[in-house]
């Protein structure tokens, strides 16, 4: 990025600044015999100018980090093998980091019926820093219509977070991979 | 012709404007905004200490920090090798207390704050760790019922003001401790269940009188953060807040490139959490396995949070309940350490392995393997000029 500025700076600077402060006094002298090549020469100087501050300003003025296309971050999914319907949602609304969160899960069945009586298994971590979770969320209450509350969850970076659940009900056991971008 | 050359002079006066002042994205400004030191919040209650906020508490909190009467044989405090004028840290690779440990001094800015103590993170609240270095042979090398009774002679009116009546001291032996030698485990165990939980709490309150002090020392402002608040509120930076190339140049290799952001965030530079980075082990050290080991250390502790000297409900006690007990990540895995204050504190690492801030950016540049465990560190092309400016960055949050 800083490169890039340097180049601008170095390059073009000296070049733009000696255009303007010799050229005119050169083709007064010169009369109109070689003119039109200086005018030609200026132009084309002109036009690179042009082109460096059109893209100075295109660089200067776009977002710099472009936007990777990042995971999928829904936070309503199908499981794996498609027997429920996953939900997983902050309690409090807002993810905030390096807090002790509780979260939602809400699991219904393919035809919208509670799931209830489920065993929940939680793993996860950071796929891009070769870690797992740095708490041991678990599932701590169920607050019926298929909600359970899972608390003892922690973003402690910014990133690219992942979180599996193994379910396990008498609707048959699936998996379910939520992914959260801080 | 005139006009090629006003639009050349316009292109130029773009260029310049567009050069001289540090630019950074909107992504970047967030980030260095959730650096500053604006961006800490106030701190919260500790509801596991009732004496955290007692002034009482912390004034004798801060007479026993500085008490080399704190000690075995009467050379040691905690001030010996947390120095207040040294940032509450020694300088040394190792702190050296009654004998030589082997363990790195941390600072104490914003301790208060901590979720888990020491390196590996074998205590879980700041009371509980004050007592541990006490009983310590290596530090403090005291034991549990010469405390109590040095504490009723020394401070027995303060402590009662505190805390209430101290216990009867009666059939109380002046050396004992299910910690210490054989004779004061001995002298311990012919305790009663009752004489040993009234030690344990006279115990527990001089723990809590340490942290109510610990709780003062709090990072103060640096260049990094005026600067950081001039570039959130678009003013216009002034005297020291004006940040050089090169140190502009390494915040954004910081928060970019280098990815030192990622475990060092907030406005602490810390993510509190345990992480292997391949940091070498020193020779002549015992084996250290780090935040692997410390875990059933402070499931064993019996001032942890579920224990019996912990005041308020158990609903503080998150942390430990929700701690991850196993697994390969924790394998000579050490707490990130606050960066505030870095530059003018070596050695670094948790047992003082590198003496340059240069030493510690070469090392996560290489991020050769670890000895033992799988370091989360990639390696990182970065020329000489980029390391010096990322020196020349942290050095921004010492000033």
């Amino acid at each position: 990025m800083l490169g890039k500025q340097a180049f601008l700076r170095h390059s073009v600077f000296p070049q733009a600044g000696g255009t303007r402060s010799t050229r005119p006094s050169v083709i007064r002298r010169r009369g109109t015999g070689l003119a039109s090549i200086w005018r030609y020469l200026l132009a084309g100087l002109g036009l690179a100018a042009l082109l460096v501050g059109v893209l100075a300003v295109v660089y200067l003025t776009a977002p710099q980090s472009a936007q990777m296309v990042g995971p999928d971050v829904s936070r309503t999914k199908k499981t794996d093998n498609g027997l429920y319907m996953a939900s997983f949602v902050p309690e409090r609304g807002v993810v905030r980091q390096g807090e002790l969160e509780s979260w939602l899960l809400t699991l219904k069945t393919k035809t919208g019926a509670s799931v209830e009586r489920a065993a929940i298994a939680i793993s996860g971590g950071m796929p891009q820093h070769n870690h797992g979770l740095p708490t041991s969320p678990q599932v701590t209450d169920y607050l019926g219509d298929g909600r359970y509350r899972i608390e003892g969850l922690k973003f402690t970076m910014s990133g690219w977070w992942q979180l599996r659940f193994a379910i396990s009900s008498g609707a048959g056991s699936d998996t379910v991979l939520f992914n959260v971008v801080l | 012709m005139k006009r090629l050359f006003c639009f050349l002079a316009l292109m130029v006066a773009v260029i310049l404007v567009g050069c001289g002042k540090p630019d950074f994205s909107d992504a970047e400004k967030k980030t260095i905004a959730l650096l500053a030191l604006n961006t800490l919040p106030s701190l919260k209650p500790d509801t596991t200490n009732r004496f955290a906020d007692v002034p009482a508490a912390a004034a004798l909190g801060s007479t026993l920090f500085f008490d080399l009467g704190m000690s075995r044989d009467g050379t040691v405090s905690c001030s010996t090798c947390h120095k207040i004028d040294r940032q509450f840290q020694d300088d040394l690779p190792q702190a050296v207390g009654v004998g030589h440990t082997n363990r790195r001094t941390m600072p104490l800015a914003g301790v208060a704050r901590d979720p888990w103590f020491f390196w590996d993170g074998r205590r879980d609240s700041l009371w509980a760790q004050a007592l541990t270095p006490l009983e310590n042979p290596l530090e403090q090398a005291g034991n549990r019922t010469a405390y109590a009774h040095y504490i009723k002679a020394r401070f027995g009116e303060r402590y009662e003001r505190i805390f209430g009546p101290l216990p009867d001291f009666a059939g109380i032996p002046l050396n004992a401790s299910p910690l210490g030698n054989d004779a004061e485990r001995a002298a311990w165990n012919a305790m009663s269940d009752a004489q040993r939980d009234a030690i344990n709490r006279v115990y527990a309150n001089i723990g809590k009188a340490i942290a109510a002090f610990e709780r003062s020392i709090e990072p103060a402002q640096t260049r990094f953060d005026r600067f950081a608040l001039d570039l959130a509120t678009g003013a216009e930076p002034k005297s020291d807040a004006v940040f050089t190339r090169e140190e502009i140049l390494g915040l954004k290799l910081f928060i970019g490139k280098a990815n030192c952001v990622t475990c060092h965030n907030g406005p602490r530079f810390t993510d509190n959490g345990f992480h292997n980075t391949g940091v070498p082990p020193v020779t002549d050290l015992p084996p250290d396995r780090g935040r692997v080991d410390a875990v059933a250390q402070v499931e064993a502790d019996p001032f942890n949070c579920f224990g019996a000297y912990r005041d308020g409900d158990v609903s503080a006690c998150g942390e430990l309940r929700f701690m991850v007990k196993d697994g390969p990540q924790l394998i000579r895995a050490y707490k990130t350490p606050s960066l505030r204050g870095v530059a003018t504190r070596p050695p670094y690492m948790h047992a003082g392995q590198f003496s340059s801030l240069d030493e510690v950016v070469a090392h996560y540049a290489k991020a050769a393997p670890s000895v033992e465990g799988t370091t989360e560190i990639h390696p990182l092309q970065l020329s000489d000029r980029e390391r010096a400016a990322l020196v020349a960055f942290l050095k921004t949050l010492s000033e």
